[in-house]
């Protein structure tokens, strides 16, 4: 009763079922985001494509395809963890897990790889069709990993976070819309922080996002605005620090057993 | 033989609230078990905390022999709730549902054929592939039912599980609890209905206030607080005389009806046959029995 074999099919069970949740609404949660970024693509191309050249032998356009496909993989990563979460609590079903002998390790890590999984997904179909219209350099593909994977489980894990602590969908769009988009939009996808006066550059160094998405833009051009290696140090940090926390109030029972 | 649910001086506080205080009892295997008590007595906070949705605030609570808090992964396994609520998960169907709900119990494709000997049991082989959306209230009901049932387990809880269901649905899903206990499941049962609980357990408790008020077999219970009334109704005008003919014997006036409580069976004929005897007419007579409801609310009414 509860061997490790019945915890593996547990966990197997749960990512599948996460896997399957969003993906029955892939317009939804695919093909929506894909849609925006290839719009953004399209505007800014139209409006400023080959005028700039943001790094030595970058042009806009390409250095922005790297920002869009992170910005869509950190957003659809949370979206998946706590819109799951969310939902599952205000619809009362979350109860078919709490009754479970799911561990909440085993918890963590379902909902973790599903967002990781959800948020890679929608960044690799952004990333095929970038390539068709465009040649995109790639110089280090394990950075580009390492990033993506690293920065879709933080924002996994801190989706949880607002999944378990939210119990209403309006607190959830406090997420979406008082952090999540600002953070993004102000971490230098669209720009780098180097064209920004002074104070607007050391404000950005507080913004896990620009090591993010300046990291995950590095593995394509082996050019960034900060070190590689210090902006991995930083999302490494974030990620282990949110797991715990969210390891945590999953252990507790916070908001979801009492 | 292990006890199948012991509860040891459990508490559970909700800030000042005490929603559940202090209750010590436990349930035998193979037991068809019914909780009973008004709205906000404390049986889902008791039954919530035996399932690990809620935690005690103090005491333990163990099922098949395994803590729910200690041994949780165990206890977990060893028991099935139906919730109260009619809660569903809307992106899958019925099939679907059940199979996850068996695989987090680390139960593999060989547990399908049970899955879908549930799905037939409960009659849902005709909506198995609809969509949890789709389904009747009764229908979502069954599914709940067939959810606490796929991993096979020992214990099974049912929080009002008839609540809101047509009486023919009440019916054959009586008939598949009775079922399900006569394989040698234990059966928890709460309800409003006590015609049920009369009808189906064979021990029940009673919660007042977050507290056990009344712990008996049905049967006992019933002998221990049974009374019998003989209830006549007699002419207007000898109504208001009664009281003073029928001296000794404890009675009640309503409008021309005369309820005498009666010790012992025996005290009827006696009553009868001193009307006759003072020549008072009955116009019309019925003996009351009292049943679980009236117990019900003899004991969960008194401060």
């Amino acid at each position: 009763m509860n061997t490790t074999r019945d915890q593996l099919i547990g966990t197997w069970t749960l990512l599948k079922k996460e896997l399957l949740r969003f993906w029955r609404v892939a317009f939804q949660t695919v093909a929506a985001p894909v849609i925006s970024g290839i719009l953004y693509l399209l505007i800014f191309s139209q409006v400023l494509g080959d005028r700039l050249e943001v790094y030595e032998g970058v042009n806009y356009l390409v250095f922005l395809i790297p920002g869009l496909i992170m910005m869509s993989l950190l957003q659809n990563s949370f979206s998946n963890s706590s819109s799951s979460l969310i939902q599952a609590k205000v619809m009362g079903n979350i109860i078919f897990l709490l009754l479970t002998p799911l561990s909440y390790l085993q918890l963590f890590f379902a909902f973790l790889i599903a967002a990781i999984i959800r948020g890679m997904f929608v960044g690799i179909c952004i990333y095929l069709i970038a390539i068709y219209y465009v040649d995109l350099p790639v110089k280090y593909p394990w950075f580009i990993f390492m990033f993506a994977f690293c920065g879709g489980g933080l924002m996994g894990a801190f989706g949880m976070i607002a999944g378990i602590w939210a119990h209403r969908f309006d607190q959830m769009a406090v997420f979406g819309n008082f952090v999540i988009m600002p953070l993004s939009m102000l971490s230098g996808v669209f720009y780098s922080i180097h064209s920004l006066p002074e104070v607007w550059q050391n404000i950005s160094h507080f913004n896990p996002f620009f090591y993010m998405i300046d990291g995950f833009r590095y593995g394509f051009f082996g050019q960034s605005d900060t070190s590689p290696y210090l902006s991995l140090l930083i999302v490494v940090s974030f990620f282990i620090i949110l797991s715990f926390i969210t390891i945590r109030m999953l252990k507790s029972g916070y908001k979801l057993r009492n | 033989m292990k006890k199948a649910i012991v509860f040891k001086n459990v508490r559970k506080n909700f800030k000042q609230l005490k929603a559940v205080d202090g209750i010590s009892m436990s349930i035998e295997q193979g037991e068809f078990f019914g909780l009973l008590g008004p709205n906000g007595a404390g049986k889902s906070t008791l039954i919530n905390m035996m399932a690990g949705l809620v935690r005690p605030s103090h005491g333990s609570i163990s099922v098949m022999g395994f803590d729910v808090n200690k041994d949780y992964q165990k206890a977990r396994h060893s028991v099935g709730i139906v919730p109260q609520e009619l809660v569903f998960d809307p992106f899958f169907n019925v099939r679907e549902m059940l199979r996850f709900q068996a695989g987090y119990f680390g139960k593999d494709k060989s547990n399908d054929r049970w899955v879908d000997e549930v799905i037939e049991r409960l009659d849902l082989a005709d909506k198995a592939s609809t969509n949890m959306r789709m389904l009747s209230g009764g229908m979502k009901r069954r599914a709940l039912i067939a959810q606490a049932l796929v991993h096979r387990p020992p214990v099974i809880v049912l929080d009002e599980p008839t609540a809101g269901v047509d009486v023919e649905l009440r019916q054959r899903l009586w008939g598949f609890i009775k079922d399900l206990n006569k394989e040698g499941h234990t059966i928890v049962l709460t309800t409003h209905y006590l015609e049920e609980a009369e009808t189906l357990c064979n021990r029940v408790a009673m919660m007042k206030s977050g507290k056990i008020v009344a712990l008996n077999s049905t049967k006992n219970l019933l002998k221990e607080f049974s009374s019998k009334n003989l209830k006549v109704r007699l002419q207007k005008n000898k109504i208001q005389k009664i009281a003073t003919l029928m001296k000794g014997d404890s009675l009640e006036l309503e409008d021309d009806w005369c309820t005498f409580k009666l010790k012992k069976i025996s005290d009827a004929s006696r009553i009868i046959e001193k009307l006759n005897v003072l020549k008072i007419q009955i116009l019309d007579m019925e003996l009351i029995e009292s049943d679980l409801e009236n117990i019900f609310l003899k004991l969960t009414s008194k401060d």
